[in-house]
């Protein structure tokens, strides 16, 4: 028999507030096994944890029952001061009295009464409780980051400063991302490029980056400190160690119609190309879907105008399998599709352009070389109007859109306003806006300053309709300050689309086995106190696939992902979970359900010699579970059909104690 | 009628909701015949919302919309302003004594006087 201590916290007025903690204390105190039970206003405190240690030790206690909150809460807390006072810290066991039950009842007496079944399954549970140890797994000090914009190369670069070797995998040509395609930033108006593209070439020079662009996650096993990864490095008919990036071939390359990615297809590229000048790595790549050699087998002209011998038409995609300790997705964002918005015309006019359209339209290296022209007949807008909340905000319901702000529109069509009453005060620009969002620093002041300093025309109101007529946009909108509805001839029309988690990242999550939300954003281990770790151990976040962010938010995370990679990689060993699957051999009847069951691969079945009557041996076939691969999800003890399968720490026995305890 | 009940049933007959409604105004940018009205597809949720129904029910606005439900079709928090001035004319009509309405019946009282949607809604209500 166990001697079991019970503890009863209030939680302030969380707890005692709709539980009698006075009365659970007492009618726990009466459960076989308990020798000591009492109730304290803060159990987690310094003072409650000491009262723990102090009755651990005064009453030789073997098991304790802790009254609480969640054991997402605090189950390590109290383990941990158990384990302080010389208790097996899987002797302790959580009644959670809170969210199951103060924050749930009103009423107290109801509310009392199923404390003390809560309290009574935990007794029944420690009653069977046995001490458990964990195992010792050694760490890969190596990273791995899945995506090379502004995320993955600032964590790259962060977990490289710190002497691990990071590998980027980027599934475009080069690195850069979203940021690479962006003209100036808010509030303070950097060229994006300008302070971009130095960090990608630290990167690129860095010894302990190596970036692996044009590839592609395959496959991804193992768990936190052991992943085995394979990517895939997709044919990019260059040999990467010889292209020099001079350009020769795209100069020659004959097929000059391939829509421009990178300036958002408003112009076109050949079928070998370079993304950008300050592209890292500065490789060609020749694009499989439209290269005449290899579609039709003539041509040929890159290959023989390459000084450097580096193309390639015979070469083939490569699977590399790495080991790394950690993971960070990085994988960001892209606009959503404005298709299905008839009503503004995107897909009938030329002239009406998504935000990012319109920044590579103003950049420099852009299409136009920089200068505002209307993509239909390349003349320079007079009106230009721009509608806010394109595809966010809209309800669950709704046939298109995403419900939640994309929260960097705002901003940046108050940056475009602003850039196009700066270059062409002859344009009159107009903004529809549902609200102005501007909470960053110095964001409010630079919407501010469109507003009074560039007399940019902000309405508070949305535009119903846009119709292509006679050259000009017909724009019909609501006024809703002024009650009236208004019409605007404009030139061009700029919507701000809402962002969406790029198409890659579900396909990603599913082969990390990390979480996602309704939105496909990752889902992050604690909404505020672990904002940068997955719930999957060994995985972290970065950047915009976590949710929407602008750059300083997206960097700032990023250093925080890239920290909590190096306080992993820097230990030797981890401490496992204790809480794993053991199979009884003698019960097991090598059927497979488990293997098959296994989301981790934990499982594998071997031959092992077993006596048998008259002193014979039989083989018999039975399962091993490596322990250091377990996660403890319990699916296996479920499917095994023999009833070998268990689960140390929530054995059947232990988990049937608990309902014959909540049913007596 | 309370204004509470009232809310309430024209919420119900509509399938709408104005609570939804974020005040973006893509309805009245939507609306063809935004001019023809004293108050606008905006103004319809708002009123409901606000329980300003009598109001809302004597403006000869509601009786100028044209059911083309551009701004149900347009509206993107799925408020419904289409629906939710129909049920208010609903509401509208059997108040004033023709309370439920036969299908039968429509042939007979069709004149020239009688506005176009309220034939619409009546179809419309008895289509199901």
């Amino acid at each position: 028999m166990q001697r079991i201590g019970v503890f009863v916290c209030w939680c302030g007025s969380n707890i005692a507030a709709t539980v009698d903690v006075e009365a659970v204390a007492d009618a726990l105190s009466k459960e076989p096994g308990v020798v000591f039970a009492t109730n304290y206003q803060y159990m987690c405190s310094k003072s409650g944890q000491d009262m723990i240690r102090e009755k651990i030790k005064e009453l030789g206690l073997t098991g304790v029952v802790i009254c609480s909150c969640s054991p997402r809460m605090h189950e390590a807390t109290f383990r941990k001061t158990c384990e302080s006072a010389g208790l097996n810290p899987y002797m302790v066991e959580i009644a959670n009295i809170r969210e199951q039950v103060s924050w749930v009842h009103k009423d107290k007496a109801v509310g009392t009464e199923k404390a003390i079944i809560l309290g009574r399954a935990a007794i029944a549970k420690v009653q069977l409780n046995t001490p458990l140890i964990a195992g010792q797994t050694p760490v890969t000090k190596r990273a791995l980051v899945i995506g090379g914009g502004i995320a993955g190369i600032q964590t790259a670069l962060d977990i490289a400063d710190a002497g691990f070797p990071v590998d980027i995998v980027e599934k475009n040509p080069t690195i850069g991302g979203k940021m690479a395609q962006l003209d100036k930033t808010f509030p303070t108006l950097d060229c994006a490029a300008c302070i971009l593209t130095p960090k990608m070439v630290d990167a690129g020079q860095n010894e302990n980056i190596r970036i692996l662009s044009y590839s592609e996650i395959e496959d991804v096993k193992g768990y936190i400190g052991n992943f085995d990864v394979k990517i895939r490095r997709k044919a990019r008919y260059v040999d990467e160690e010889k292209c020099t990036g001079c350009g020769t071939c795209m100069e020659k390359c004959p097929m000059k119609k391939v829509p421009n990615e990178f300036n958002m297809g408003l112009d076109n590229r050949t079928a070998i190309y370079i993304p950008f000048a300050q592209a890292v790595p500065k490789v060609a790549t020749i694009d499989a879907n439209y290269c005449l050699k290899l579609n039709t087998g003539k041509c040929g002209i890159c290959s023989k105008v390459c000084l450097a011998d580096a193309v390639d038409y015979e070469q083939k995609d490569e699977i590399l399998e790495e080991k790394y300790g950690a993971i960070v997705v990085a994988t960001g964002f892209n606009p959503i599709s404005l298709e299905k918005f008839d009503e503004f015309a995107y897909s009938q006019s030329p002239d009406v352009v998504s935000s990012l359209e319109f920044e590579r339209l103003m950049n420099a290296a852009g299409p136009t070389g920089g200068t505002l022209l209307r993509p239909s007949d390349k003349t320079h807008p007079h009106t230009i109007v721009f509608v806010q909340c394109v595809g966010s905000r809209c309800d669950a319901s709704a046939e298109k859109g995403k419900e939640y702000c994309s929260k960097i529109c705002c901003m940046y069509t108050a940056k475009h306003a602003m850039l196009t009453r700066e270059k062409y005060p002859d344009t009159e620009v107009y903004v529809f806006y549902i609200d102005v969002r501007t909470p960053g620093k110095g964001f409010d002041e630079f919407y501010r300053r469109a507003v009074e300093q560039y007399n940019v025309h902000y309405i508070k109101g949305m535009v119903g309709k846009v119709v292509p007529e006679g050259g000009k946009l017909k724009v019909q909108a609501s006024d809703l300050l002024d009650n009236r509805q208004i019409h605007i001839d404009a030139d061009m029309v700029v919507l701000a689309a809402a962002i969406e988690p790029d198409k890659s990242a579900r396909p990603l999550a599913t082969k990390l086995t990390a979480s996602m939300d309704t939105n496909d954003f990752f889902t992050e281990a604690h909404p505020k106190l672990r904002p940068v770790e997955s719930p999957t151990a060994g995985i972290f976040l970065s950047g915009t696939c976590q949710g929407p962010k602008d750059i300083p938010e997206t960097v700032a995370q990023a250093g925080a992902a890239a920290s909590k990679v190096i306080s992993l990689l820097v230990k030797d060993n981890l401490v496992g979970n204790p809480c794993v699957a053991k199979p009884d051999e003698l019960m097991c009847n090598g059927c497979s359900s488990c293997e098959k069951v296994c989301p981790y691969g934990a499982i594998t079945y071997e031959d092992k010699p077993f006596r048998g009557p008259n002193r014979t041996t039989l083989i018999r076939r039975v399962a091993v579970v490596n322990p250091a691969v377990c996660q403890g999800c319990g699916a296996c003890t479920v499917a095994c059909p023999s009833g070998a399968m268990d689960l140390l720490g929530f054995s059947n026995r232990q988990i049937m104690a608990e309902v014959d305890a909540i049913c007596k | 009628m309370k204004t509470e009940d009232m809310i309430k049933e024209i919420t119900r007959i509509s399938g709408g909701n104005p609570a939804k409604c974020m005040k973006c105004g893509k309805c009245s940018g939507a609306c063809p015949a935004y001019d023809e009205m004293d108050y606008h597809p905006h103004q319809f949720v708002n009123m409901v919302l606000d329980g300003r129904i009598e109001e809302l029910a004597g403006s000869k606005g509601i009786w100028n919309c044209l059911s083309c439900f551009a701004c149900l079709e347009r509206c993107p928090r799925s408020v419904e302003p289409a629906r939710i001035i129909e049920a208010v004319r609903v509401v509208t009509l059997r108040k004033a004594g023709a309370n439920h309405l036969k299908p039968d019946d429509i042939p007979a009282r069709l004149d020239d006087d009688i506005p176009q949607q309220a034939i619409t809604s009546a179809m419309r209500k008895y289509a199901k």
